[in-house]
Parts: structure tokens; C-alpha cells; sequence
């Protein structure tokens, strides 16, 4: 590290922002929260007070380390493993607080992560970010570091290793529900974006062939779009009801004014506008000369229609799918309101309850998931893209 | 042989292909050649029925062309437009093979007849056979577009201005290129252009085509000499007709034996190159030479004024 000191001894203006956030975090801000029960206000607890003085020593000089990089160190690799190694330190800190501040078998006393706590976590996640940004890592880089976290954070949850922090404790109160209502929450996203694909593709491709079609189609789902969501969730619980009492094979399908079924046909409401509308955009690229030139050649309606026109629309049709995604994976939450379940169900319950541990048992999961999604899809459609150029 | 019997495309009142009627010879170099809205397009896009005839039929050896699937027409029938139309998200090589493809051809076989196209045209395999459309010049992807189109051996190439978006110098030597090819593989070839130079210097035979009609389906020098309407007249030129005239023979066809005064020429320089040269070093005989470089004989202004003029 001295030869990277001695070669670019320039302050980082970024490193610099985030060293200054960080420091006034473990300063000025508690690092965990203690509460003797699960809703009353706790008591905030430094850094300091709660560890032993040589690991909190140990602790701290790493963090100071962390931020030497962030200040002085240009090269993307040095500071991403140096961010690596904070949130890695943090991480192990705040467990650690919570197992020192429990006492052994004591089940109702609370140790939340404080301010101090989640500001850190930014500003370390930020700086993550910004190494890999100026690593500049291919698609496939990227979701294989995506997949090292995602394996590194698992294996910390499943060893237990949080397991006297609240949120976790939240967890273990509603572990068989926790499973449920993420699976439920997955399947309404998916499904909802499944349906919008194999409905929505066809439907841009009807408004590309037929122009006079497009400007309706287009208005209406634009239309569909402007209603908040929880507008169009209570719209649809009339006619949906009504269906359930009209006809009993509808009702014993599942297919209620409140539930499931609402809330899927209003995400595949919303899911179709950006879908259509890509599809278009997507096939409206593709030049007329191509296609003529893929007619002139004897390719069949079809052969243009797959190997041609949608092929070369891919990475279009990806980018929509992409925003559908991440957009079903936060609208899913509210479907708990209508009781369609969902990781919101906890995210309500809590706000209920003033339990904010319960809200984050909800809240953390769904962000980690839409992030997922969106990396993910990025890399696809930059994939895509890279094979047509 | 391709035999086009009143053929006729009506879109509405509106006529554009008007009962024509053309036989044109196996291996030769037909160029169709009319204004904008003339329905020289639409004329061409019925052989391989990318347009449906209202009234009419086409015959590819005595075959109606209506007697099997369009597609399975076109797979039969080599079609290159203006802009080449090459699939952006496949390589040259995949391009190429399109169409071999399409046909079920094995592996190996589409893989040298790639190969095989790709030396014709110039193309290195191993730099371009994997490069993309957007990574090759104008020219380059024209050559690609043409390759293309004959990867399955196709008897009869259509060409829909072509070399339209290509610069002039580019354009020359897609010329040379196609009368090349013309010699090597024996293709019948219909081309579309509104560019009389370029029939001129390609076509066996040129059709002049106005307002959905066939004017005059001849040579290019009965088209200077004889024109069957003052239209082909316009089309053709009149204040240089007759150097476009004297650009149809070379020297080899006229020389005469002897000779050893004035400025060298090859024997394929056109009537009107020689002239020009002549003009320009003040002399009035030229020393015509052949392919290695010998004199085989002369030829003086007289001679060449002499052709210049229809007999």
C-alpha cells in the first residue's frame, strides 16, 4: 500500500465524503440499539461501550485503514477489497454487539443495528459500488460477484451468526411464514411477469403489423399505468368479487375480490405497458431493408418473424422485461393489503405493530430481491446487445 | 431462360407493371432501366414474387413460377436490394449462409461454399468470415450482399439497384466485380437501375421501361442508334450519344494490322478512351497492344470517328 500512497498521494473527493459520513457515523451515532422488549424505544450503545476495548480496538483500526484507501488508493481493485473488508468488519461487529449485550437464553430482550450502524453500511456499500463501476466488469463478472455475495451472506445467516440481532429474531418467530410469504412474493412477481410477456410480446408485435391498432393499444395500457396501485387493486375487487358469487368454478379457482387474484391481474395490468411498448420500440429498429432482404432470400413469415425481426429486438424486449420486474418486485408489497401476501405482509404487520424490526424482516429481503433482478437482467441485456452490437 | 408473358400489377385504379413481355436469354446481363415510378421495380419483385401478378405469368425454363411456394421460389432465385439488407446480429459467415441453410445443406458444404464466396469477393475468410456487417466498408458488405445471394448456386440473380449507395470508384469496381462473377459462374442476372451509365456499361441487353410499359428491349448500341421512341432517346442521351456509342467497342474489336505511330493503347480500352487519348497527345493514330504488351496493330481518328455514327 505505501508504493499506491507514494504513486497518487491525490485525495479522492468521493473517498473523501464517504470517509467524513462514516466517521461522524461511529462517532455521533449508536452503532446497536438495546430495548428489553420487542416495541418499546431502546437505549442507543456506541461502538465503544458494548465491545470488549481490544476488539473494538481491532475494529476500529480496520475501519480507519478502510478509509486511508477510500481517501488515497486509486485502483478500483485495492478499494473494492477494501470495502469488502469493512462491511465484512461491520458485519462481524454488529453481531458480535448483540451477542454480548444478550443474556445467555434470554429471548424477550431486543439489540437492533442503530444508525451508526446502517450509515456505515451505506457509505461501505457505496463505496463497493463505485470499485466495481470503475472495474468495469463484463456481465457475466457481474453476476458471478452478485452470486459470491449473495453465497457469502447465506452461509453468515445459516450458521447463525446474526441470530441475536432482532431482525433475526423477528425471523425465528415467523420462519415458517417467512418462507411461505417470500415464495408467495417471488411467484406473484414472476408469475404477473410471465403472463405480461406471453401476452404482451404478441400484443407488440399486433401494433407493429397493424399501425391503426397501435395508438389505442398503447393509450389504454398508458391509461392503466396512471392508476395508483392501490386504486387499481380496490377497482378490481368489485368485478373479481362479483365473478366469484356469479360463477362457483371461478371461486373455487382461487379467484376472489381480495387475495391472489387481484393483485396478479393488476400487476399483469401494469406489467403490459412497458412490455408492448418495448416490443414495439424494439421491432420498429429493425430496417425494412433487412427483412426485405430476409423475404428475397425465401425465409417464411416465421423464420423472419423469430430468427429476424424478434432476434434483433431482443435486447429491447429484455429492457423491458427488466423494468417489469424490478417494478413487480416492489408493487408486490402492497398486494398485502388485499391480502395477495407477499414479504409486504410483514412489511404491514410491522408498521401495525410499531415493531420496525418486522417491517425490516420485510423491507430487506424485497430491496435484496428487486437488486437481484436487476443485475441480473442488465447482464442479459447487455449479453444480448453484445452478440448484435 | 426467363419468360415474362403480360404481365400486370394494378394497386387499385393505378397500373404500374403494364402487360409486359420479355424473353430474356439464359447467361446473359439484363438491366432494366427507367425513372423513378416507372414499375421497373415492381417488374423485377414479380419474378421472384415478392409482388403477386395481377394478370400474367412468369416461366423459369418453361416453369410457372406459380407452380410452387413462394418461398420456395426465392430459395431458388439469388435477390440482392440497395443497402444490402445483411443481418446485423450474424456474422458475414452466417449471412452468407443463409440461404444454403434454409435449403438443409450439410455442414461441410455450406462451410466451403462460405469459403469458396469469400475468395471470390476478396474477402480474406479468416479476417472476415466471423466479423460483423457494421465492421465492413460500404463496399465490403455490398460484395457480402451479393456473395449472399449466390451462396445456393442460384441460375438467375435478380439485383434491385444494387450499387446505388456505393461512391464511384467503389461502384467501378462492384462493375468489374459483377461482369466477373457473370463469367465464372454463368448466372442470369436482372438488374434495376435508373442510371443509364451503368446499363450501358453492364447490360447485354437494356429495357427501357416508362409509366408500367416496356419502350424498347434491345442492345445498348441499337438503343444509341435506333431508338424505338423519344423517350429512349432522352433516356439514353443525345447530346453525347455518340461517345456513349464509341464507348461500346474496344480497340481489339477494330484495330487494323501495322502501324507504329502515336501513343499506346491496350486492346481493352473502349473507342471513346482511345479518342480522348488521342485528343490529348494531339496525335491521330494510337499503337494498340495486347494483353502482354505487344503492338498487334493501330488505329487512327478516322477509323474511330467513323464508328461514332450509326451506319
Amino acid at each position: 500500500m505505501a508504493m499506491t500512497l507514494a504513486r497518487g498521494a491525490r485525495l479522492d473527493r468521493l473517498g473523501a465524503l464517504l470517509a467524513a459520513a462514516g466517521a461522524a457515523a461511529l462517532v455521533f451515532l449508536p452503532f446497536v440499539v438495546f430495548k428489553s422488549n420487542r416495541i418499546v424505544p431502546g437505549d442507543p450503545h456506541g461502538l465503544l461501550e458494548v465491545l470488549p476495548a481490544s476488539e473494538a480496538l481491532v475494529i476500529l483500526a480496520t475501519l480507519a485503514a478502510v478509509a486511508l484507501v477510500a481517501l488515497l488508493v486509486a485502483q478500483a481493485r485495492v478499494r473494492l477489497a477494501a470495502a469488502l473488508i469493512g462491511l465484512i468488519v461491520i458485519a462481524l461487529a454488529v453481531a458480535s454487539a448483540a451477542n454480548a449485550l444478550t443474556p445467555p437464553g434470554n429471548r424477550v430482550v431486543r439489540v437492533a443495528a442503530g444508525t451508526g450502524f446502517w450509515v456505515l453500511l451505506i457509505v461501505l456499500g457505496l463505496m463497493m459500488t463505485d470499485a466495481v463501476t470503475r472495474l468495469r466488469p463484463g456481465p457475466l463478472a457481474r453476476v458471478l460477484m452478485l452470486a459470491l455475495l449473495i453465497a457469502t451472506v447465506g452461509l453468515a445467516l445459516s450458521h447463525g451468526l446474526f441470530d441475536n440481532l432482532s431482525i433475526m429474531r423477528e425471523y425465528a418467530v415467523n420462519a415458517d411464514r417467512f418462507g411461505h410469504e417470500a415464495r408467495q412474493h417471488v411467484a406473484l412477481a414472476l408469475g404477473s411477469l410471465a403472463a405480461a410477456v406471453l401476452a404482451g410480446v404478441p400484443l407488440g408485435i399486433l401494433c407493429h403489423r397493424v399501425p391503426q391498432l397501435r395508438a389505442g393499444i398503447l393509450g389504454t395500457l398508458n391509461l392503466i399505468e396512471t392508476v395508483p396501485s392501490l386504486a387499481l387493486f380496490g377497482i378490481l375487487m368489485a368485478p373479481l368479487g362479483a365473478l366469484a358469487a356469479a360463477v362457483p368454478l371461478a371461486a373455487a379457482l382461487g379467484i376472489q375480490g381480495i387475495g391472489a387474484a387481484p393483485a396478479a391481474l393488476a400487476l399483469f395490468l401494469y406489467s403490459l405497458l412497458p412490455i408492448v411498448a418495448n416490443t414495439v420500440a424494439g421491432l420498429r429498429r429493425v430496417s425494412p431493408a433487412t427483412v426485405e432482404a430476409a423475404r428475397g432470400m425465401g425465409m417464411t413469415s416465421r423464420q423472419i418473424l423469430i430468427a429476424v425481426e424478434l432476434a434483433l429486438a431482443l435486447p429491447v424486449i429484455l429492457t423491458g422485461i427488466r423494468i417489469v420486474l424490478v417494478q413487480n418486485i416492489g408493487l408486490v408489497t402492497i398486494a398485502a393489503l388485499i391480502g395477495g401476501g407477499g414479504l409486504g405482509t410483514f412489511v404491514f404487520q410491522g408498521i401495525g405493530q410499531t415493531a420496525i424490526d418486522l417491517v425490516l424482516l420485510g423491507a430487506i429481503p424485497i430491496v435484496a430481491l428487486a437488486f437481484t433482478a436487476a443485475v441480473v437482467l442488465d447482464a442479459l441485456v447487455e449479453l444480448a446487445e453484445r452478440v448484435q452490437r | 431462360m426467363i419468360g415474362i408473358e403480360e404481365l400486370t400489377k394494378r394497386y387499385g385504379e393505378a397500373t404500374v407493371v403494364d402487360s409486359v413481355s420479355l424473353t430474356i436469354a439464359r447467361n446473359s446481363l439484363t438491366v432494366i432501366v427507367g425513372s423513378s415510378g416507372s414499375g421497373k421495380s415492381t417488374l423485377l419483385r414479380m419474378l421472384n414474387r415478392l409482388v403477386e401478378p395481377t394478370r400474367g405469368r412468369v416461366l423459369i425454363e418453361g416453369r410457372d413460377t406459380t407452380r410452387e411456394p413462394a418461398h420456395l421460389l426465392r430459395r431458388r432465385i439469388g435477390y440482392v436490394i440497395q443497402g444490402h439488407g445483411l443481418f446485423p446480429h450474424r456474422t458475414v459467415a452466417e449471412n452468407i449462409a443463409t440461404v444454403p441453410r434454409l435449403l438443409g445443406w450439410d455442414k461441410a458444404r455450406i462451410g466451403t461454399r462460405v469459403r469458396e464466396l469469400l475468395e471470390v469477393f476478396q474477402l480474406e475468410p479468416g479476417r472476415f468470415a466471423q466479423a460483423f456487417p457494421h465492421q465492413l466498408s460500404g463496399g465490403q458488405q455490398q460484395r457480402v450482399g451479393i456473395a449472399r445471394a449466390l451462396a445456393a448456386e442460384p441460375a438467375v440473380l435478380l439485383m434491385d439497384e444494387p450499387f446505388g449507395a456505393l461512391d464511384p470508384i467503389t461502384r467501378a469496381k462492384a462493375h468489374e466485380d459483377l461482369l466477373d462473377i457473370r463469367r465464372r459462374f454463368g448466372t442470369t442476372i436482372v438488374l434495376v437501375t435508373h442510371d443509364m451509365d451503368e446499363a450501358f456499361r453492364l447490360a447485354d441487353r437494356v429495357a427501357v421501361m416508362s409509366q408500367g410499359r416496356i419502350l424498347q428491349y434491345d442492345t445498348p448500341s441499337a438503343l444509341l442508334t435506333h431508338p424505338a421512341d423519344p423517350f429512349v432517346s432522352r433516356m439514353t442521351g443525345v447530346a453525347d450519344r455518340a461517345m456513349r456509342l464509341l464507348s461500346l467497342t474496344t480497340a481489339g474489336e477494330v484495330l487494323v494490322p501495322g502501324g507504329s505511330q502515336g501513343p499506346s493503347v491496350p486492346e481493352t480500352a473502349s473507342l471513346r478512351e482511345v479518342l480522348s487519348q488521342l485528343l490529348w497527345c494531339g496525335a491521330d493514330s494510337a499503337v494498340v497492344l495486347d494483353a502482354n504488351g505487344k503492338p498487334r496493330g493501330h488505329l487512327t481518328v478516322a477509323a474511330i470517328l467513323a464508328r461514332g455514327r450509326p451506319e
